[in-house]
């Protein structure tokens, strides 16, 4: 291998200057210019395309007829009462997981017992089920032909088509998102600091509140943000949930697609902006407390 | 992100099999929230799913999942998550091996913008993929006179789950790189490696199970994809109709049986794909060290 470095070719790329002296050892690990520059344009290429042309057309398109044609899009009834049924969704199911959340990192994290490993893959069960299969099951268990459907229309209770199928769709695609941030934190910490306010005296609460929340807020704010952005934006789930009521049923991402399929791009690409500018907000938000926190979230970035 | 590593299990799986007694209090009531919203919320409505084909019998059930239409949606929705996890794959390390190893002007904000398919709603990349790549957007202008059709295509249907399936790859190959022993790369290149041998065979055989596991959570998240498939995919029966829409056109003519087989197949998918994930990060974690 050694003659191979002085063949011809890899000389050639070299400045003739450079050759008498030995390689820099900074050189060592270095990447030849020309596979830097093909790396770099790759990705910066690929990011470009699939990354930014959409955000940047979203913005493009919400705004082709102008300012006045967006605000409209936005202030209409319809699109008004889509903003709120979303938020309504996202404030029920966001701390519906939060709690969950932190119970099962409680009881995964600072406890041992037999089933933990069964226990941890059912509760990632969600990510890797599609999200039409999400709204699904829902629609097979309350449904009007679906196992409790018989049940449900004697009580004159409306499950599916209405606010709390949604509300049960998103809570099972948001499932995993709190108690998979909280986990690896939770066990990188240890026991120590609880078992020592546990031996002096402290209630299983107080514990909870003073020692083992204050090390975990930054992660619990960490998971929060994706569940909450994950819960506002979910489309398949919903959509097969929904019934698509205008006014009644239908969340921001559900407004996008009747108006889209309407051929009112403006309004379609006005709600989809607010929906991006989450995304953006999300993103931001994520990167400071990565950035600030880091430390803090290094458990969980680094599996 | 987060939310998709299956970390814990292998810690856990070094326990000795027994409950131990903690000083910690709460495990009971914790516990039993926890096992108790499992089962409402996820495990009793898959058994709904999973139940539901059994009206059909054996027989149905085969017929229904092998009739021509569900076969070429099946097809349509692996293959082109296949595809498309290759893509991201390739490009996915070039992202990852340029967010480690070169310094440039933005990279934060680069690297933050990765994450946008995880942040950003369905149905927006949808509409949004679809205006770039139709025939008069701002990319499909320069498309169709080269004769090719993206949008309301197979093709188009591949572009919405790359960008779905995007950020997995980065974000499981940049943190095995960024823990790479760099003493290795220097002991190969004073041996007098070239930099592409020692890539080839240092630094990829580390990269590869995280690569692997990269490739098969984008391929399993793209299976499944509904929301920024159905705008760009033209959804014609046979040609562009992916499975998950399938389900909801069942669905909407009451042939819940139908809908469930169809969604009890790709289930068992899942679960497949999951069991791989699991299998390929344990072995990463033993690469890596980690």
């Amino acid at each position: 291998m050694a003659a191979e470095t002085l063949s011809t070719t890899t000389d050639r790329r070299k400045a003739p200057v450079l050759d008498v002296t030995p390689p820099r050892p900074r050189g060592a690990l270095e990447d030849p210019v020309w596979v830097k520059a093909l790396v770099m344009a790759a990705g910066l290429g690929f990011l470009a395309l699939f990354i930014l042309l959409p955000l940047l057309a979203v913005f493009a398109e919400a705004l082709r007829r102008g300012v006045g044609a967006y605000w409209e899009a936005l202030v209409e009834p319809d699109a008004w009462s889509a903003i709120v049924l979303t938020l309504t969704v996202a404030a029920i199911a966001v701390p519906a997981n939060l709690v969950f959340g932190v119970c099962a990192a409680w009881a995964i994290a600072k406890h041992r017992f037999p089933g933990k490993a069964l226990l941890l893959t059912l509760i990632d069960l969600p990510f890797s089920v599609s999200p039409v299969i999400s709204g699904l099951v829902y629609v097979l268990l309350f449904g009007a032909h679906g196992l409790l459907g018989p049940v449900l229309r004697e009580y004159d209770i409306q499950i599916i088509f209405a606010v709390p199928g949604l509300v049960l769709a998103t809570v099972f695609i948001t499932f995993p998102f709190v108690a998979r941030e909280l986990i690896p934190l939770m066990q990188a910490q240890g026991n120590d600091e609880e078992e020592a306010a546990i031996t002096l005296g402290a209630s299983g609460w107080q514990t909870f509140s003073r020692v083992t929340l204050p090390n975990i807020k930054w992660g619990l704010l960490y998971g929060v943000l994706l569940c909450n952005a994950r819960a506002m934006g979910e489309f398949g789930a919903v959509s097969v949930v929904s019934g698509h009521i205008r006014g009644e049923t239908n969340t921001m991402p559900l407004h996008v697609e009747i108006l889209y399929n309407e051929y009112n791009f403006v309004a379609a690409f006005a709600v989809a902006s607010l929906l991006a500018l989450l995304a953006i907000v999300t993103l931001v938000a994520k990167s400071l407390l990565e950035l600030r926190y880091g430390a803090e979230l290094a458990a969980t970035r680094r599996h | 992100m987060a939310g998709f590593r299956l970390h814990g299990a292998a810690a856990s799986l070094a326990v000795p099999f027994r409950a131990e007694r903690s000083v910690i209090p709460g495990f009971g009531l914790t516990l039993g929230i926890t096992v108790t919203y499992l089962t409402l919320i996820v495990l009793l409505p898959l058994a709904a799913l999973v139940m539901r084909p059994y009206e059909l019998g054996f027989s149905g059930f085969v017929a229904e999942v092998t009739e021509p239409r569900v076969l070429a949606a099946l097809k349509l929705s692996f293959g082109m998550a296949f595809l498309g996890a290759c893509i991201n794959a390739l490009f996915g390390l070039a992202v990852a091996w340029m967010l480690v190893r070169y310094d440039f002007w933005g990279k934060k904000v680069v690297d933050a913008i990765v994450d946008l398919p995880f942040a950003l709603p369905t149905a927006v990349a949808g509409i949004a993929l679809t205006a770039l790549y139709a025939p008069n957007g701002w990319i499909g202008q320069w498309l169709e006179p080269l004769g090719i059709k993206v949008a309301f295509t197979p093709l188009g249907v591949l572009v919405a789950l790359t960008f779905i399936g995007l950020p997995f790859v980065v974000r499981t190959v940049q943190p095995v790189m960024e823990d790479l022993d760099k003493e290795l790369e220097e002991a190969a290149a004073s041996l007098g490696a070239t930099r592409l041998e020692t890539f080839a065979r240092v630094i990829f055989p580390t990269i590869l199970p995280a690569l692997l596991t990269g490739f098969a959570l984008a391929f399993a998240r793209a299976v499944g994809e509904y929301g920024s498939v159905i705008f760009i995919a033209g959804n014609m029966p046979m040609v562009s109709e992916i499975a998950p829409l399938l389900i909801i056109i069942k669905l909407e003519q009451f042939d819940y049986a139908g809908a469930a087989a169809i969604g009890t197949t790709m289930l068992g998918a899942s679960f497949v794909l999951l069991l791989v994930i699991n299998l390929l990060q344990r072995w990463t974690r033993r690469w890596a060290g980690i």
